[in-house]
């Protein structure tokens, strides 16, 4: 049996990753919720079929395509055409983009949420089609948003277990490099799937209030 | 004995809310009944627990002398409830069609499933009962196309399909847009005229004077008055009674 | 930009084969590992609503502990740290398990919201006709669930067809692994993986399509 010892051998090898994985999350986070939201925008308020049809095929590409393969793609692919990224650019521009097709899936639908009515209301005031975007229909549309947003979160903070296969040094990384001896194998694997849990706990508690809070007031 | 239903002491509490506090009611065959009252008083609640949709907290329900949700002193299970709720016909506010299911299908699944009637005689019966509601030129239509009236007749003739003993209807026309009302009123009337069994949870007073033979008016869960429909309703005795009439009347 | 294109017409006739035999196996890997996602996304949900504390509790737990563990870890978990422990399991095996256990929770959920989506109504409806309550589920409720949960199935089911492809990792011989494969060998990574996403892609796409026209 794993002594205190190995434990603490082994819960020191994966703390070196959790910085990492933090990062990662963070930047793909920030990357995929603006981008995502910039597309939603686009998508929603725009006329032109050219860009519909843009959008559209964006969300189709990276909807079904694995995340692996984006990543594989970006590392290893762009690399070999001279256009050689590091792991963790690699990684945050993958989950990044990977993550504005669904933040922009969920924007679209917190928008679509809203009734005819608020537009018609807006414009009949006197706001401009810009300001009725921007003064009333996203601040309803962010709420209804967020939930979703946070549920991003959550699958994020598992996603970037992914970016390990591109050699970018978070907790699976760390936990691949350490196996050395068999029955340790068991106990590693176990401590990073708690660190992961551990990270996502706290977001989910988040999604839960976010739930409790606005999932009432919207029928 | 010549009442078909009895109900006796029926009480219902959710938690320490009482709802229902304590209603005796017998309705002979043939009669018409309806229960009128303001909203929350328990009309809905009361005749959902005549079907045991609702089990009671305490009382009696007996139709045709047999005790409805309890066998050798026991309440019975949903599955043992199910012959005693097919003898009783239930038109809901909402009209509940079954949305997967047809017109016909939705009239004849019953015969089919409960009473076990061969595929053709349960579309036959279904076709009749949709004749009795006018609605025999929809009857391949999805519930979805129809209007709240039509949906409404054919929740009507659903529950006719069961051949009950007694028709349960609560507030039929209260989810219709007003011009629809009507269409909806005429096939419970001619129902009625057909010598049914009927209790009718209803708002509209002039139908209730003009087809029931009696009314309860229920507030705040007890009967506060009943009689001869036209004596309630043109001369209610009771206070709260009368401001009730006022106010539905405006 | 020609020599991009290039290899895939010089080696369609040796990519082609490589990659169909491996898009058999991502297919394989992932319709096995979503029936049994369905099998014990059933069993969640039937635990969930448990009358015994103790049962409805680890439902609960479960549902939690795998949304917030990677399907990664699991894998690694499964193929890699349990033999450590003395249980073994073969590559395919072990993605199959893994799979469906962290998909069962999406399962169950998609079960669960698509039965709360039937109204009670409905129900009521069917036991006043005199439907018993398993007549009541088979003859109307169940109808109407399956309907409402078709769309979001096949989403789920693309969810878990793209991350079939984490069991590359641990040696299975699916697209993405045939595809490292392929890469050192022709030293053409970037035409590679794009090959491998279109092969996602063309299974994918047509279920994404279906569920989006199914939702409407
Ligand atoms: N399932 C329930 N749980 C708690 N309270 C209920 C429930 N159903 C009805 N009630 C309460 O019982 C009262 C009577 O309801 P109901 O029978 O529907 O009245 P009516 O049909 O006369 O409008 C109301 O105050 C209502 O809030
Ligand atoms: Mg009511």
């Amino acid at each position: 049996m794993p002594g205190i010892e190995t434990l603490h051998f082994v819960l020191e090898g994966l703390l070196a990753g959790v910085g990492v994985t933090m990062l990662v999350t963070v930047c793909a986070l920030l990357i995929g919720t603006a981008f995502g939201f910039a597309l939603s925008l686009v998508r929603e308020f725009t006329r032109s079929r050219l860009i519909h049809f843009s959008v559209d095929a964006y969300l189709e590409f990276f909807r079904n395509i694995p995340a692996l393969t984006h990543l594989f793609i970006l590392y290893f692919g762009l690399a070999s055409i001279g256009l050689r990224l590091s792991a963790l650019t690699a990684a945050v521009l993958g989950l990044g983009l990977i993550g504005a097709a669904s933040t922009c899936d969920i924007f679209r639908a917190g928008f679509r949420a809203l009734p005819r009515g608020q537009t018609e209301a807006a414009l009949a005031a006197g706001f401009t089609p810009w300001q009725t975007i921007q003064f009333i229909l996203m601040p309803q549309a962010m709420r209804v948003a967020l939930p979703g947003l946070g549920n991003f979160a959550v699958q994020l903070v598992k996603d970037t277990s992914v970016v390990s296969a591109i050699a970018a040094p978070e907790i699976m990384f760390y936990a691949r490099s350490m196996v050395t001896s068999s029955f340790q194998t068991t106990l590693i694997y176990t401590t990073a799937a708690v660190l992961y849990l551990l990270l996502s706990l706290p977001l989910m508690q988040g999604v839960r209030l976010l739930e409790r809070h606005y999932g009432r007031t919207k029928g | 004995m010549d009442a078909l239903l009895r109900v006796t002491g029926l009480r219902k509490a959710y938690g320490p809310v009482e709802v229902l506090k304590g209603i005796d009611l017998s309705v002979r065959p043939g009669e018409k009944i309806a229960l009128i009252g303001p909203s929350g008083s328990g009309k809905s609640t009361c005749l959902r627990c005549l079907n045991f949709l609702e089990k009671p907290s305490a009382g009696q329900i007996f139709l045709d002398e047999e005790e409805i949700g309890v066998r050798n002193g026991r309440p019975m299970s949903d599955r043992e409830l199910a012959p005693q709720r097919s003898e009783m016909g239930m038109v809901f506010q909402l009209f509940n069609l079954w949305p997967h299911l047809t017109v016909t299908e939705n009239v004849a699944i019953a015969a089919r499933k409960v009473r076990g009637l061969p595929a053709k005689e349960a579309r036959e019966l279904a076709l009749e009962m949709l004749a009795k509601v006018h609605m025999t030129h929809r009857a391949d239509a999805s519930p979805a196309e129809l209007s709240g009236g039509q949906q409404q007749r054919v929740a009507i003739a659903r529950a006719l399909s069961q051949k009950p003993k007694l028709m349960l209807f609560d507030e039929p026309t209260s989810a219709l847009d007003p011009e629809l009302v009507h269409e909806v009123l005429k096939v419970i009337e001619e129902l009625a005229a057909e010598g049914r069994t009927m209790l009718i949870v209803t708002h509209e007073i002039a139908f209730a004077r003009d087809v029931a033979d009696r009314v309860l008016f229920l507030d705040g869960g007890v009967i506060v008055e009943e009689g001869p429909a036209r004596n309630v309703i043109s001369h209610p005795r009771e206070p709260r009674t009368q401001s009730f009439l006022k106010q539905i009347r405006h | 930009m020609n020599s991009f294109f290039q290899p895939f017409f010089e080696y369609a006739n040796e990519w082609a084969p490589q990659l169909g035999e491996a898009m058999v196996n991502t297919a394989l890997l992932s319709v096995s590992g979503f029936a049994l996602s369905l099998v014990f996304g059933l069993l969640l949900l039937l635990a969930q609503g448990s009358d015994y504390a103790l049962i409805s509790r680890f439902a609960k737990l479960y549902i939690t502990v795998v949304r917030g563990v990677p399907l990664l870890a699991v894998l690694f978990l499964i193929y890699f740290g349990l033999p450590g422990i003395g249980i073994t399991f073969d590559a395919f095996p072990a993605a199959v398990l893994g799979l469906s256990l962290c998909f069962a929770a999406q399962v169950g959920e998609v079960l669960r919201a698509g039965l709360k989506a039937v109204p009670n109504g409905q129900r009521e409806a069917a036991l006043s006709v005199g439907f018993t309550p398993s007549q009541s589920f088979a003859y109307i409720v169940l109808p109407q669930v399956l309907r409402i949960v078709l769309s979001p199935m096949l989403v789920t089911f693309v969810s878990l067809l793209k991350d079939s492809s984490l069991a590359s990792l641990i040696t299975v011989d699916e697209l993405v692994l045939t595809g490292r494969a392929m890469a050192t060998e022709y030293f053409l990574p970037l035409q590679i993986y794009i090959a491998v996403g279109l092969c996602y892609f063309v299974i994918a796409w047509p279920f994404s399509l279906l569920s989006r026209r199914l939702a409407r």
